[in-house]
């Protein structure tokens, strides 16, 4: 395996640090509200740092993104001991990109100030949406005021690549309201935005209020009417739609985040991460307890699955269709062999879903696939049409 | 052949007839402890898993009787279910004798009275059997009468039992011996030996289970199985122990199997007679009249390529169940498939799963409906197995349906509902009795077709269970019945029409476009769902177009998860069926039966 990650020069780690004050309606990641074990948990983390090494080999580490959870609630002494272990066990690359997940509500000038200085460069601020209606049926902790003076205070700290989220499709999320949030957004000192459609997952309180009648469901009518306002703002403000829910100016694509849509091996940290490295994945276990159990006693707990040769030309079909990097047939040709297959499929469907693009560059002509701003709505219907069995 | 008792155990529908042949099996040994486990003899999965007995199951078992003599008992369990009373008939004609178990708590029920009759039509010798004595709600003398006065015995002759604790289950084996005569029968006569079954095995081909009324049978005799006119091999033959056991003889009073190579399923008939074909007998057992179906329904695979596997699969599965017919025929919507006749809702429901499981086979169940006598101006009689054959309305006379002559069994206190839903199913009350203060068998005649769908699950709801539903089928008569249509995006679907009484077509119409419009999940354009008799739409509804399906993250973790949900969607696509350019999933085919859900 070792030999094998070696071929991939590019890695990223990502961390994952599984708290959060409150939780949020709509969630289902991994967190606990407590924070009792909190100490417990960067030591255990601190451990699984030193064992994960092998995963990836020596890989020059290129990306680091710390996610939750609420990263924010990391205290300063904290960072340092991760920092710390991180450059002692990797190869870290001089202009990696180290990504911190903040919630407004934590963000202040002391805290700014450590993550400058422990190295952080970019900040994805959980900002969801500037309007108070919004964020009290999600049950964020913050206003839309300190969402705002969190974003300007980042920028007046000195960080130049600053990203958010918003959440659209909203019940009682009006056309308008989702207009004036892009607005906003644009107004604010932000390279990088994602925009995520507000989502029912199973296990989560929005789930459970909906099914006792207390919440009204998201309408999909008015979130694909939102996604496209969303798109055609976004060309109107010269904003690059670089995968299904990111956009950033120009050449502010998430590293990080790239890496997953392009294949490329990155190793998960923390309860509930996963791991990949081009041939398997593994998911650490989703408890905070047995995390920190196994790794005081230099146990990891995961499970891993190997990817089968058509499990991965999948999985390239499937994230591949999300960027605007698209599906390159000639690499289908040349790793899975099955470009004339895909065509048929692709001629199959409804051919205003696509677009397409001839690349010409030394290595010889690419032809790529991609979805146009309709098959946008459609990707995932689209993609298992494509898939192989 | 005097050390021989045959007997097999009936009863109402879960009053513990597989559970008490547990401990007989036990208590003979025939079973090891090593062995044991509940209901061993429903072997297949389907019976496993719904606790119910959907096959006769024929085992041996040694026993040694208090007169210290050795006996051989064979013991048939048989189904409760109405759908399977024909297996019962069956494992009857093998038998001299009859366990009649009363569940304790429950009393008599429907098919106990029916079942009975079909032991006394036989001649048999009846034990009944109070069952379930362990059980707090046990109501030991009250039903105790009960059975005195169905079946005219004396108090002494109810044994007492329990299934569960074992209690009591010595004193039926002892009765056995004592009470069911030991067979008759010439063993130097020609042989004479009675299918009463058969199964297919992948390995063996055919199996077929026999009783020997004259005669002997030995293996490599050159037999001749006398309706069907074809001579094979006895390659095998044997007794069915827990395991098949090989025997180098079998004589009069035997009950065992025959394993003659045959591989095809339709060459073995169940209820033909086994002769030799050396010095054969004269004439054949009275075998059983075929089972006639009462419920038919098209069978179509989900992907056309399977049809053949379709037809090879159906064709096996009616070796282990002759109750099963089928014939070839062609849907406008579904291409082609088959129009198989089954003994009621239950019996459908058992073959598509059999056949989805089993044979891993996509299959398409159309509605299904009873059949109807259509009558034409000029006097000719078309018979009706499936709305399509309907002939064309202004040529059409009149047309009859099945009726059905129905009992159940309840206490008073449900009469009125019941009534009422009678009423609603077009039953005409014809008798009511009570069989004691707290017991009342009320009898009505009613269309078949209304039982086809939720009148089953509608009684047990509202008797909150106290009921038992019985029926036979007497007679056709005419109605004011007309054939419905479903139409997406204005094309007919032949798959979903049905028959149906005029009166209730458009509660019904709308009530399925509703049903449909839940199943059928959105697509990329708006979907016109109509339901139409001729040229008049009778109802509507519409499914809007999807307008997204897309996952708004996906990182690393959601990655693999993804593409999983991904490749499951992918799967069930494949359930679907296209129609122009609606996709229409499996279960909706269904729909009609689960109106009310
Ligand atoms: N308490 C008690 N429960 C019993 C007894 N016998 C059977 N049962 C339970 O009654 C239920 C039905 O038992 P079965 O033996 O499957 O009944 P059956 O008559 O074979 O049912 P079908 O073959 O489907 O008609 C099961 O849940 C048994 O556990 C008994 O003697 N006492
Ligand atoms: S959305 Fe973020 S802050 Fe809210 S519960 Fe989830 S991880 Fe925690
Ligand atoms: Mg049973």
């Amino acid at each position: 395996m070792l030999s094998f990650a070696k071929k991939y020069l590019m890695a990223g780690i990502y961390i994952h640090i599984p708290f959060c004050k409150t939780a949020c309606n709509y969630c289902n990641f991994h967190f606990s509200t407590s924070m009792n074990m909190k100490n417990d948990f960067v030591q255990a983390l601190l451990k699984e740092i030193e064992l994960r090494n092998i995963y990836l080999g020596l890989e020059t580490i290129e990306s680091i993104y710390f996610g939750g959870g609420t990263p924010s609630l990391l205290e300063a002494e904290d960072l340092k001991q991760i920092f710390e272990a991180l450059y002692k066990q990797y190869k870290i690359a001089s202009d990696a990109e180290i990504t911190l997940e903040a919630n407004p509500d934590d963000i202040d000038k002391e805290k700014l100030l450590v993550w400058k200085q422990s190295g952080i460069n970019r900040l994805s601020i959980g900002t969801q949406s500037f309007i108070e209606r919004d964020l009290q049926f999600m049950k964020r902790v913050h206003t839309a005021e300190e969402a705002k003076k969190s974003i300007l205070l980042a920028a007046e700290s000195g960080f130049d690549n600053i990203t958010i989220d918003l959440i659209y499709g909203v019940p009682n999320q009006s056309e308008m309201d989702w207009l004036s949030n892009l607005s906003m957004a644009m107004d604010l000192p932000i390279q990088h935005l994602s925009c995520y459609a507000l989502t029912v997952e199973e296990d989560t309180i929005l789930f459970h209020d909906i099914r006792k009648g207390k919440t009204a469901a998201p309408i999909d009518e008015n979130a694909s009417t939102h996604f496209d306002i969303l798109m055609a703002f976004a060309a109107e403000n010269g904003i690059e739609h670089y995968e299904i829910s990111n956009f950033c100016k120009p050449g502010f694509e998430s590293k990080h985040n790239t890496s997953y849509w392009q294949n490329k091996a990155y190793i998960g940290l923390g309860p509930s991460a996963h791991s990949f490295n081009k041939i398997s994945r593994q998911w650490n276990i989703a408890n905070n307890k047995k995390y920190i159990d196994a790794l005081n006693e230099n146990k990891l707990l995961f499970e891993e699955e190997t990817l089968t040769k058509t499990e991965r030309l999948n999985e390239y079909i499937m994230t591949g269709l999300r960027t605007k990097w698209g599906i390159d047939l000639s690499y289908i040709d040349e790793v899975f062999d099955k470009k004339k297959e895909l065509m048929n499929k692709i001629g199959n469907e409804d051919q205003s879903l696509f677009e397409w693009e001839i690349k010409r560059s030394k290595k010889g002509t690419a032809f790529i696939y991609k979805l146009s701003n309709k098959g946008m709505h459609f990707a995932d219907r689209i993609a298992s049409n494509l898939f192989f069995d | 052949m005097k050390n021989i008792r045959n007997f097999c155990i009936i009863a109402h529908i879960d009053h513990g007839k597989s559970t008490l042949a547990d401990r007989l099996l036990s208590t003979t040994g025939t079973v090891s402890q090593r062995e044991e486990q509940d209901q061993i003899l429903d072997d297949m999965d389907i019976e496993r898993e719904r606790g119910i007995t959907i096959k006769s199951h024929a085992i041996q078992m040694q026993y040694k009787h208090t007169d210290n003599v050795d006996y051989i008992l064979n013991l048939i369990d048989t189904p409760g279910h109405v759908d399977f009373s024909y297996e019962v008939s069956r494992s009857i004609a093998a038998c001299e004798g009859v366990l009649l178990i009363v569940d304790a708590s429950q009393g008599i029920q429907a098919q106990t009275i029916s079942n009975l009759y079909l032991a006394l039509e036989n001649d048999l010798e009846i034990i009944p059997v109070l069952n379930k004595i362990d059980m707090p709600g046990a109501m030991i003398e009250e039903v105790a009468d009960q059975i005195i006065d169905l079946i005219g015995c004396e108090r002494e002759e109810i044994l007492e039992a329990s299934g569960k604790t074992g209690q009591g289950v010595e004193k039926i084996l002892e009765a056995v011996v004592e009470r069911i005569p030991a067979p008759k029968g010439d063993k130097d006569a020609p042989l004479q030996a009675m299918i009463f079954d058969s199964v297919f095995n992948s390995y063996r081909g055919v199996i077929a289970y026999f009783r020997i009324f004259n005669g002997t049978l030995k293996k490599k005799d050159k037999v001749k199985f006398f309706n069907t006119g074809q001579n094979y091999f006895a390659d095998e033959i044997g007794v069915l122990e827990l395991n098949p056991l090989e025997k180098k003889e079998l004589s009069v009073g035997d009950v065992g199997y025959i394993i003659t190579g045959v591989k095809e399923s339709k060459e073995i008939k169940v209820g033909d007679t086994i002769t030799l074909q050396e010095n054969p007998c004269e004439e054949a057992i009275k075998g059983f009249e075929d089972v006639k179906p009462m419920v038919f329904a098209g069978i179509y695979p989900i992907d056309s390529d399977d049809y053949e596997d379709l037809r090879d699969s159906i064709e096996k599965l009616q070796l282990n169940d002759a109750s099963l017919v089928f014939e070839p025929e062609t849907s406008i919507a579904l291409g082609f498939g088959f129009r198989c006749g089954f003994l009621g809702m239950l019996h459908l429901e058992i073959i598509q799963e059999r056949l989805e499981r089993e044979y891993d086979l996509g299959i398409i169940i159309t509605t299904p409906q009873v059949t109807y006598d259509c009558f034409t101006t000029k006097g000719e009689k078309v018979v009706i197995h499936n709305p399509s054959d309907l002939p064309d309305p202004s040529t059409i006379d009149r047309i009859e349906e099945p009726y059905i002559k129905a009992q159940v069994i309840t206490k008073p206190e449900f009469i009125g509902s019941i009534m009422n839903l009678c009423m609603e199913k077009r039953g005409v009350l014809t008798n009511q009795v009570y069989l004691s203060t707290s017991r009342v068998e009320i009898t009505f005649e009613m269309p078949m077709a209304e039982i086809v769908f939720d009148f089953y699950d509608k009684l047990k709801s509202i008797s909150k269970g106290y009921a038992s539903f019985d029926y036979y089928m007497t007679d056709f008569k005419a109605g004011n019945l007309v054939r419905m249509d479903i139409k997406l995006n204005g094309d007919n679907v032949d798959a979903f029409s049905t028959m149906i009484h005029r009166d209730k077509a458009y509660n019904f119409g709308s009530k399925l476009c509703k049903k449909l419009r839940e199943l059928i999940p959105k697509q990329q354009f708006v979907i016109a769902i109509q339901a139409a008799i001729g040229m008049k739409i009778i109802a509507r509804e519409t499914i809007s177009a999807m307008r997204k399906d897309v996952t708004a993250k996906c990182y690393g973790g959601d990655i693999s998860r993804k593409r999983k949900l991904l490749e499951k969607q992918k799967k069930g696509k494949k359930k679907m069926r296209q129609f122009g350019k609606v996709e229409v999933p499996q279960k909706a085919f269904l729909a009609v039966l689960k109106l009310d859900d």
